[in-house]
Parts: structure tokens; C-alpha cells; sequence
């Protein structure tokens, strides 16, 4: 019924786990040379349809055709001699191995019984010519940044010799002017009769980039539309499936004394490198000062320095006036500090405990939590359970183990953790990475109603859509440096993305 | 005795001691360099050590001279069937592979002792007859001093576990085997998506700690206690373990870990017929290896790390 | 399919796993023509049958409380302490001689006087390997194994060169205690058929009981399991993860080191020249193994494991049937534990409706 120019059709996908379906009936159609959006919020069963089309998962039931064939895609292997390849959000490198050793892992070149690396090394070199897809093939994972790691999950589906690439939100670690580049990336592959799928969640990429869009909510199908003719809002709201109010309410601010001191901040990194070099910005109360950047220019160390964990070589951090460089963790916590770190599951919670003693984790030590070391369970678990309902936490109990939680509601076990603590200062790390809308919205207006309160907070964030919409002020980290402090009325994502990548404010370029 | 003999007396000791710990520890590297954590070295080690000693004792008679030798096959292979035990439980079956590991050294000794008893009626078997002979290497033996500390006199099982070190730090570093077998221990999910076989992959670590662990045993049994008894395997494995880690799960760390330990282990045993060695009082040449190991971690290797995914199940989502 | 709750389905999975570790054993033994009826029923009614039997079971499930706590309380904190055999070791060896040494000193003094000191002896030998983790991050597997290398050479130099040569019998023996340092209790071994069963058994209860407070009910439990569970969200919460390893590796080795005390000053009532690591190390480590690190799951599983230890003396005795099938069956029940994964497969647990207590 369709004509043969489809190089996949997906139709009818079902995907149980456990009975839950992840997949309820989906179809797609990819075109030779086109470049697909898949749009959908976390969770909506994206990446189980992708996992699909890439051998790692089986469908319940369900038909996949690659090139007008019916096709079991029952592994990678089979994806791979199929022409499709995967560059996965999260990525699947091995920190420890070369570059080189990453892009031919599973498509080697051998002479005799040895790997062949001088041929595979310049196979690699010639694809990142052609693509401009630059890269040391002999650097380790460990050592290159995330935007050239990225590059090297190109490649690996290049090398592989894919026609039909999978690309699952890859902009999501990327500067303004790094996504720049990677659209043009894009669109010479698909130029180059390559069939691209887009797995995004970002509106302004898809009218950037994409021929059509498909949408999915909640594991089903919503719908296919040719871009042109589709507005932004009416994506939203097909993607959620109500209205989006796409503006927060922000009033203004009244902006209090000063909170948080930083001057003349550096700090080494684990491998001692200088990380923040001569860093120096404050922050008042009932206010939010938004710190943008790229990943790794600086943010982890500002943050575990701030918190603590990191040892400061020199300057001051001075919280409520009070002096905090190289105090204890609990030190500058009791001095009123709260942190909402990045990595929820690796920081900020204790994944097989209860959601009652990660919310008693900042104070189980305190009184009425505990008396002489010994714990009072019941004080804890009816703290939990008045936070539970406060905080709109969804689960069955208390007691039922935060690793049983959604995404969302982990986050908001945090969330009250920390700001039911009452601390002049929040430190919010990438608060809403990896949830859906509606956490996301939650967690904006918790942070707005503390500013409200006349808190003081510090955003983090690598999206810059939450650094604009939430800020009064925003300073921009690039290698350690403040490339530059901009009002988020008066700027721009351009301007933004050029004081990301290091060019000073204030015309002349020094990129 | 000059300053040659005792040379020579130490290396070959040294050697002797070695040899098993170099086996076993290699062992260790391949199945922990795919993903699976193996304390269960010790047991391994002990099946390999039982069956070559009553594959000896039965052979020896009718094979002559080569049964030790096929004495090491016999017990790398029961070290192998031993060792898929650990493969299933942890590969399948989802088990922490410390206690699945452990659960081999708890099994080995009884279950060896058991058909010790069954078959022959006592505890221990008696004294093998056909042992290693030693050999001289051909040629590099008539070089004067290092020929005689080295070559001479050797004790031949060494030489191939030094062969084999060097063939498995191969494999595992410049072939496509390797490349793929240590992706499993690094990143197993990332492996499983550019289509590597996870299972199969870790499956032929775990079986390569079982065949090496099981000559290990072999060795140890055939070349040092010359009999089995509850008393044969009694931390060797525990050693090799040690060699492995001390050795960062590389094969020629491992290796000259193992000579380290060797040569230790024989300067305690021999340490009396060492001149400067003979009037340190026993126990401290008794302790001293295990001392000295834990000093250089500490001021040399500090943290070591293990294959990022070492000792993590993999479940495939299907 | 079976339609359980998680707790049922907890129990059935241990009750499935304990039987098929008999059943191998059984399979064994017929391999190998031996009656495996004949076996268990000689094994439980020499454990069980009568009252020396029982306390003899008790007496050998006392020190194995000690070591699987120790054990628990390190693995909590998320080491693997290895090194139980050589903490017991020096708390036996130190127990001793403090009471040999001491013929004189009322018991109310040197009783605890020696416990506690066999308590820090272990307390200290596995200090060292948590110190240096702290300190430098050195692999705490390594150093408890080479500590069990180096406490065992050093006791057998301290007994056979140190020790003064009054409180020695000849260079392997020591003197047997004076009944100012015993954990016997005489009507508690006439009431037991005069087995060797002591007063260690009540401390072992205490210890149960001490170490299900500490876990659960102390702020100090709460950090060494969350430093054990997640160290990087331990530090993040304010928690020092180098005194909580130091502190989880004293009490390890404290309870270790206590397993050698009850071992020394209540069934041997000496010390003797060891060759081999200690037994009630390593099978300290299977008993907590087999009792999921709970308190009331050592206790158990310490019971299990002595029926099964005393009555196979009394299986190869009575049937003939060698001794060792009884830790071949050991080992098999803790593999169908670490299996239990595919045992629960056999179930399906009914979603569990929770009734808020709010």
C-alpha cells in the first residue's frame, strides 16, 4: 500500500514488559533521504521503539519493514548488516578503551588473527574528513570532551556503514553553536541519501532540521505531520496531551541581602587540573542566579566545592558573611546551604533504602529524628509521611524503597528533602534532567515559590531553555571562567552560546 | 656454597613456587576482564589439584614419564567443568558473584576429600611416582654464570606458563577476541549494542579461570605436595587472587606478581640455607611476604582499579 | 503458578533452597552406594537426639555468631572481610594468655578483662586493613588475606618463642585456663550431658540482639549502611566515609576476635598451635552468607550449620558415611541461595496492598 521509497515501516509495534506496555500499537514510516522527528516526553516509549528498530529489544507483536522486506531484527548484529545504526542518548563507549578501540568494538578489521589497527585507523580518519567529524582516534574516552564523544558515536555507525541512522536526543549536551554544526552534520548525511530518525523533545529542532515529525504519547501513536505545516504550540500540546502554557509566571524580583560570597574561587579537579580558575559572583536573597556553560567547564567543581567536597586551593566562599572555604559537608549544610545535585541516583538518594530514610538523610543525626545515636523511626517515618503529601510524592508508603520510584517522583524525594530544611541557599544541579513535562513545571515552581520565600538560589543547568526561563541573573562558566554575566531579558541563545564557547562578551573574538 | 649455587637454588625455587600462582592469577585476569569477579580461584585450584594427583596415581604406571603432563590437562579440564558451575549462577542465574565464588571454595574441599575417601579409603592418596623432570634449555644452558642461575635445571612447567602470559596478554590486547572480551567487563550494555555476545563472552572468561585455575592446582599438586590431602590447596588461590589484583588484571602484572610471591614464599623456605638470611629469626621471613605485599600496595599502586563493570551482572532486557 | 506474598515467598525460596541442598547431597551419596535415609536420620539424631548432642550443636554454633556478625557488620559498610580467621585467631591467642597470665585475679575482673581484650586484639588486626582502605585505598580483599598469613605465623611464633614457659604444656599447647577465666558454667554443662557447651552462648544472644540494634535503631548503623549502600551519596549527605570504614572494620574484627574468645576460654579452654587458617572464620563467612546478613537469619543459619557440622561427626560414626558430605551440603545450600533468582521464578507475588499507617 505504501510505495517501496519507505526504507523502514514499523506497523502495529507492541512492547510489554511485565504487562506494562511501553509500545501500544505504534506506526512509522522512514523515507529515503528524509530526516524523521520522533517526538514524545520521557517516557513515552521513544527509545523502546527505537530499541526496537536497533535488534536490542523483540516486539510483543508487530511487523518491521527495512526496504519494503519483512525483517526479525533479533540483535544488533542484525540491525548492523541491515544498515541501521544507533547513536544512544546515554552513550555506550568504554571509558578505559581508545577511541579507536570504541568505533571498530564489534566491527573489527583483523589481519590474520590481529586486530588491524593501522587499516582501521585509517578508515576512521577518512570518514572524520569527509563528515568533519574531527577527533583523536588514539585519545581515551576518559580524556576527550562530551561533544567529541558524541563524534565518536558517529562514527562508530558510519564506520559500520549505516544508511539508516538513529539519532536519540543528541543535542542534548551541546552548546547552541555545537548544535549548529550538528544540523549541518545532519543534513550533508541525509543529503548523502542517508535516513535519519531524530528522537528529541526539543521543538525549535525539529522546525530546524526535520522533514516530518511523528508524535508519541504514552506509548501510542499520536500522529505524522509534514513540519512545514504543523505549529510549535500544536506539537506541544499533541506531545502532552493538554495545553502547555509554554510561559511560567515569574513575578519580580525583590532582591535581599547578600547570601552567598564567592571571590577569587580555584579548585584543582580530581586529576589536578585547575578546574575553576579565579572565580568570583554573588548571590542575595530572593534571587536566582542562573550558571549556564557546557558540561565540564567548571560546574561539578563549583558545586562540590561549594558543598564541601571538593578542597578549595584558594579563595573564599562566604555563606550569610560567615567564612565556609574547606569546612566540613555538614558544616556548610547546618549553615544553611541545600543541594539538589545532579546525579539524583548516584548523590543525591540511597537507592534500595526507603523513601522515609532518604528523606531523614540530612538529619537522622538531629533531634527529634534521634536522641544519644539512637534513631526514632517513628519521628522519621511521620516526617516522611507529612512530606510525602506536601511534596505530592507518588507511592503506596513510606516505606517502599526509592528505587521503586519513577524518574520524577526520586527527584521530588530529594526536592523535599532539601527544601523542607529551610536553608538561605539552594544549589540546584540540573534539578529536572532526564523527567517529563509535567515534573519538570513541578520543579520550576517549587524553585519560583522559594524565591518567592526570599531564598537564595544557585541554578546549574545545561539546558538552556531553564537557565533563561528561570533566572534574574546569569553568569556563563567556560573553562573555569566567567566568560561573562548577562540578563536573561537582554540576551540571547547566540550570545549565550558564544560566551559558552569562550568568546568574551563585548565584541572582539578570542575563540 | 658460592654466591652461583645460591643463585641458582633461589631462581629455581622461586620458579617451582611461581608457576601455579602465574596460572591460576591469569586465570582470574581473563574471567574478571570479562565482567565476572572470581574468588573462587582457591576451589578451582583445589579440583585441579585432586584430580591430576589420582589422575597420576592411576596413569602413572602405564604412561611413564608424560603423565604429569596430561596430569595438568586432566585437571584444567575438571577445573573447567568445576568452574561453569560459577558461569551458570552468575551468568544465568543472576548470583552475587562473591557468594557464587565462594560457594566453589566451600564445595571443593569436601567434595575432593569425599572421593579421596570413597575411591581409596583415607584421607589423603599416597605420594605421586612420575613428577616433572627438570630440563635444560638447549644451548642457552652453556652460557656461563646466567645459564647455570637460569637455564639449567629448570623446572619446564614454568616456561610454559611464561609462553602462555604472553600469549594471553596478546589475545587480550591486540586481538579482536580481546578487544571484545574486556568490553564485557568495561561496559557490558555498550558491548551488547554493537552486537558483542555478552554471555558467551563472559562464559569463556569464567571457563578460562577454570581451565588455568584447574592446572594451577595441577601444578601445585604434582610439582610441590606430591599428593592430595585436605592440607594441599590451602590459599594458593587466595595468593593468586592477590597476584591478579596486585598485577591490575593484566596478564604480565599478574605473571610477575606471581613471581614476586614466588620468590617470597621460597626465601622463607630456603631462607635458612641462605647465607645473611639464615640469622634472621623464621617468622619474620615467614611473614615477610605477605607484609611486603601490603607495604608496596600501599606505597606504590594505591587505589587499583578493577574493569569498571567487574563483578556486575548483565540481564539482557529481551 | 504460585500466587504468594513477598515475605512467603522469601521463606518458601530458603526452605526450597536448604532442601535441595540436601537432595544433592543425597544424590551424592547414592552415586556412591551410601543410604542418604540412613545418613540425615544419623545426623539429626546425633545433633538433636539427646542432650549432649544439643549442647554440643549449641556450643558450635557460638563462635560462628560471632564471626557471621562480624562478617555482616563489614559487608554492611560494603567490604568483603576475608580476614575473619585471622581476627578470631588473635583474640583466642590474646584470651588466653591474659588468663594464663593471671591465675590470681577474681573472675568478675579477668573474665571481662580477657574478653574485651580478645575483642580489641581482633578489633585491631582488622583495623589495619580498614585504616589503610581510609587511608590509601588499598584493597581491603588483599590485606585481610595477607593478615590472616601474617596473624598466623606471628601466633605461632608468639606461642612457641614469646610465651613464658609456665603457661605453656610443651611449644603447641598452652596450660588449660583456670576456672577464674572460664565461660563454663557447671550446671549448664550437666544440664547438656556434659557437653562443651558454655556462657559464650549467651553472649552470642546479646551480640544478635546488639548487632539488630546497631544496624537499625543507631545513627551509627543508619551511616555504615548508607556509606555501604551509597558511599557518594553518604559524603553528599555530610557522612565521613573514612571513619565509617575504620569504624565497621573495628567492629568486624571486634566480633571476629570475640568468635576466638568463646572458642578459647569456653570449648578448648587453651590455645594450640594453628596451622591452617581458623574454620570459624571462614565458616563465619558461609553462615552470613546463608543468613542474608539479618540478625535473626545468623542465628538461624548458625543453628543450621552446627546441626549439620556436630551430627555429621555422629553420621560418620554411626553410618560411616565420610564427614565431608555435611559441607558439601553446606556449600550446595548456599548456592541455591545465590541462585535464588531463578527459585523465585517458581512464584508470583501478589501485588502487595500497603495499609498507611497515617
Amino acid at each position: 500500500m505504501e510505495n517501496t521509497a519507505n526504507v523502514i515501516e514499523m506497523r502495529h509495534i507492541i512492547k510489554e514488559f511485565d504487562g506494562l506496555r511501553a509500545n501500544d500499537d505504534i506506526n512509522l514510516t522512514l523515507k529515503k533521504g528524509e530526516i524523521l522527528a520522533l517526538l514524545g516526553e520521557n517516557g513515552a516509549g521513544k527509545s523502546t521503539l527505537m530499541s526496537i528498530l536497533s535488534g536490542l529489544l523483540t516486539p510483543t507483536s508487530g511487523k518491521v519493514l527495512v526496504r519494503g522486506q519483512q525483517v526479525r531484527i533479533k540483535n544488533p548484529t542484525v540491525a548492523k548488516d541491515l544498515g541501521i545504526g544507533m547513536v544512544h542518548q546515554h552513550f555506550m563507549l568504554m571509558d578505559s578503551f581508545t577511541v579507536l578501540e570504541n568505533i571498530i568494538l564489534g566491527h573489527e578489521t583483523t589481519k590474520g588473527p590481529k586486530l588491524d589497527f593501522r587499516k582501521a585507523f585509517q578508515q576512521i580518519q577518512e570518514l572524520s574528513q569527509r563528515y568533519n567529524l574531527n577527533v583523536d582516534p588514539n585519545k581515551k574516552i576518559s580524556e576527550i570532551t562530551v561533544a567529541q564523544q558524541q563524534r565518536v558515536e558517529i562514527l562508530k555507525v558510519l564506520y559500520r556503514g549505516a544508511d539508516i541512522m538513529i539519532f536519540d536526543e543528541p543535542t542534548a549536551v551541546l552548546t547552541p553553536q555545537e548544535i549548529t554544526e550538528f544540523i549541518q552534520i545532519l543534513k550533508e548525511l541525509s543529503k548523502e541519501g542517508k535516513a535519519i530518525i531524530l528522537i528529541t523533545h526539543k521543538l525549535e529542532e525539529i522546525k530546524r532540521v526535520a522533514d516530518r515529525v511523528t508524535v508519541i504519547r504514552s506509548g501510542k501513536s499520536v500522529g505524522t505531520f509534514d513540519v512545514a505545516g504543523v505549529t510549535d504550540n500544536r506539537l506541544a500540546e499533541l506531545m502532552v496531551g493538554r495545553h502547555v502554557n509554554m510561559r511560567l509566571d515569574k513575578p519580580l524580583a525583590t532582591v535581599g541581602k547578600t547570601i552567598l560570597q564567592v571571590n577569587n574561587l580555584q579548585v584543582k579537579n580530581n586529576q589536578g587540573i585547575m578546574a575553576l580558575k579565579d572565580l568570583s559572583f554573588n548571590l542575595h536573597a530572593g534571587e536566582i542566579l542562573g550558571v549556564a556553560g557546557i558540561d565540564g567547564n567548571g560546574q561539578d567543581e563549583l558545586v562540590r566545592a561549594l558543598t564541601g567536597l571538593q578542597h578549595v586551593n584558594t579563595g573564599h566562599i562566604l555563606i550569610n558573611g560567615q567564612e565556609m572555604t574547606n569546612r566540613k559537608v555538614r558544616e556548610i549544610t547546618e549553615a544553611g546551604v541545600s543541594c539538589i545535585p545532579a546525579d539524583r541516583q548516584k548523590y543525591g538518594l540511597i537507592m534500595p533504602f526507603s523513601i522515609s530514610d532518604n528523606l531523614a538523610l540530612q538529619s537522622y543525626y538531629q533531634a527529634p529524628f534521634s536522641n544519644h545515636h539512637v534513631l526514632h523511626h517513628d519521628v522519621i517515618n511521620s516526617h516522611a509521611n507529612q512530606l510525602i503529601k506536601q511534596f505530592d510524592i507518588r507511592t503506596t508508603s513510606s516505606s517502599v524503597p526509592v528505587s521503586d520510584l519513577s524518574g520524577g517522583n526520586q527527584q521530588k524525594v530529594i526536592i523535599a528533602r532539601e527544601l523542607s530544611r529551610n536553608s538561605d541557599l539552594i544549589i540546584a544541579f540540573q534539578p529536572t534532567r532526564g523527567l517529563d513535562v509535567g515534573a519538570i513545571e513541578y520543579i520550576h515552581r517549587q524553585l519560583l515559590q522559594e524565591r518567592a520565600k526570599g531564598k537564595a538560589i544557585l541554578l546549574i543547568s545545561y539546558e538552556l531553555d531553564e537557565i533563561m526561563q528561570l533566572s534574574d541573573r546569569i553568569i556563563v562558566l567556560h573553562d573555569g571562567n566567567i566568560s561573562g554575566e548577562v540578563m536573561p531579558k537582554t540576551t540571547s541563545d547566540e550570545e549565550l552560546g558564544l560566551l559558552m564557547t569562550g568568546v568574551k562578551k563585548e565584541g572582539s573574538s578570542v575563540a | 656454597m658460592d654466591l652461583v649455587a645460591i643463585l641458582s637454588l633461589l631462581v629455581s625455587s622461586t620458579i617451582v613456587y611461581s608457576t601455579p600462582l602465574i596460572f591460576t592469577s591469569l586465570g582470574g585476569v581473563y574471567s574478571e576482564n570479562s565482567g565476572i569477579t572470581n574468588i573462587g580461584l582457591e576451589g578451582i585450584m583445589t579440583m585441579g589439584a585432586f584430580s591430576s594427583i589420582m589422575f597420576n596415581l592411576t596413569f602413572a604406571s602405564s604412561l611413564g614419564k608424560i603423565t604429569p603432563w596430561i596430569g595438568l590437562i586432566v585437571g584444567g579440564i575438571v577445573g573447567l567443568i568445576f568452574s561453569l558451575l560459577h558461569a551458570v549462577a552468575t551468568i544465568n542465574f543472576h548470583a552475587d558473584h562473591v557468594i557464587s565464588g565462594t560457594v566453589l571454595n566451600l564445595m571443593a574441599p569436601p567434595l575432593a576429600v569425599f572421593l579421596v575417601k570413597a575411591i581409596y579409603d583415607k584421607g589423603q592418596t599416597e605420594n605421586i611416582s612420575q613428577s616433572f623432570g627438570y630440563f635444560n634449555f638447549p644451548g642457552l644452558a652453556d652460557i656461563p654464570v646466567i645459564g647455570q642461575i637460569l637455564f639449567q635445571n629448570t623446572f619446564a612447567p614454568a616456561w610454559v606458563a611464561i609462553i602462555v602470559t604472553i600469549i594471553l596478554w596478546w589475545i587480550l590486547y591486540k586481538t579482536r577476541f580481546g578487544l571484545r572480551l574486556r568490553s564485557c567487563g568495561e561496559n557490558p550494555q555498550a558491548a551488547d549494542t554493537v552486537g558483542v555476545n555478552v554471555y558467551g563472552m563472559r562464559y569463556v572468561g569464567v571457563l578460562t579461570s577454570g581451565l588455568l585455575g584447574g592446572i594451577g592446582g595441577a601444578v601445585f599438586a604434582e610439582a610441590i605436595s606430591g599428593n592430595f590431602s585436605i592440607s594441599t590447596i590451602v590459599g594458593q588461590g587466595f595468593m593468586a587472587l592477590a597476584a591478579m589484583i596486585f598485577g591490575k588484571w593484566n596478564p604480565l602484572g599478574a605473571m610477575l606478581a606471581s613471581l614476586f610471591f614466588g620468590f617470597a614464599q621460597s626465601i622463607s623456605i630456603i631462607g635458612n640455607q641462605l647465607p645473611l638470611f639464615n640469622h634472621i629469626p623464621s617468622v619474620y621471613m615467614q611473614i615477610a611476604p605477605y607484609a611486603i605485599t601490603i607495604i608496596i600496595l600501599v606505597l606504590f599502586f594505591g587505589k587499583s582499579v578493577a574493569p569498571a563493570a567487574d563483578g556486575q551482572n548483565y540481564i539482557k532486557s529481551k | 503458578m504460585l500466587k504468594v506474598t513477598p515475605r512467603i515467598k522469601k521463606f518458601l525460596v530458603l526452605t526450597i533452597s536448604i532442601l535441595a541442598g540436601f537432595l544433592v547431597g543425597a544424590v551424592i551419596m547414592l552415586i556412591w552406594s551410601y543410604n542418604p535415609f540412613e545418613a540425615y536420620s544419623s545426623m539429626f539424631s546425633s545433633a538433636l537426639g539427646n542432650m549432649n548432642g544439643i549442647g554440643e550443636t549449641i556450643r558450635e554454633a557460638t563462635p560462628l555468631i560471632f564471626t557471621a556478625i562480624g562478617f555482616a557488620v563489614a559487608s554492611s559498610a560494603g567490604f568483603f572481610n576475608i580476614g575473619l580467621p585471622g581476627q578470631a585467631q588473635a583474640g583466642w591467642l590474646t584470651s588466653i594468655w591474659i588468663v594464663l597470665a593471671n591465675p590470681n585475679m577474681p573472675k568478675f575482673l579477668l573474665l571481662p578483662l580477657a574478653t574485651i581484650a580478645g575483642a580489641v586484639a581482633g578489633a585491631f588486626v582488622a583495623g589495619i586493613a580498614g585504616w589503610l582502605r581510609a587511608q590509601f585505598g588499598t584493597n581491603e580483599v588483599i590485606t585481610t588475606i595477607m593478615l590472616n598469613y601474617i596473624v598466623l605465623y606471628s601466633c605461632q611464633y608468639l606461642m612457641q618463642q614469646v610465651m613464658p614457659g609456665g603457661l605453656r604444656i610443651d611449644t603447641d599447647t598452652t596450660k588449660t585456663i583456670s576456672q577464674n577465666g572460664s565461660l563454663k558454667i557447671s550446671w549448664l554443662t550437666s544440664m547438656f550431658g556434659e557437653s562443651r557447651i558454655n556462657a559464650g552462648i549467651f553472649l552470642a544472644l546479646v551480640a544478635v540482639v546488639a548487632y539488630w540494634y546497631l544496624m537499625k535503631k543507631t545513627t551509627i548503623g543508619f551511616e555504615i549502611r548508607s556509606v555501604g549502600a551509597n558511599p557518594y551519596a553518604g559524603r553528599y549527605a555530610g557522612m565521613s566515609t573514612k571513619k565509617n570504614i575504620v569504624l565497621s572494620m573495628l567492629l568486624s574484627g571486634g566480633f571476629a576476635g570475640l568468635g576466638g574468645v568463646v572458642q578459647g576460654l569456653g570449648t578448648y579452654q587453651n590455645y594450640f598451635n594453628q596451622t591452617t587458617s581458623l574454620d570459624i572464620g571462614w565458616d563465619g563467612l558461609s553462615v552470613a552468607l546463608l543468613g542474608g546478613g539479618t540478625a535473626i537469619g545468623i542465628l538461624l543459619a548458625a543453628i543450621l550449620f552446627s546441626i549439620l557440622k556436630i551430627g555429621g561427626l555422629g553420621m560418620q560414626t554411626i553410618a560411616g558415611i565420610p564427614y565431608e558430605i555435611v559441607s558439601i551440603v553446606i556449600a550446595a545450600i548456599i548456592f541455591f541461595v545465590a541462585i535464588q533468582y531463578v527459585i523465585g521464578l517458581l512464584f508470583k507475588t501478589k501485588p502487595q496492598t500497603v495499609v498507611d499507617e497515617n
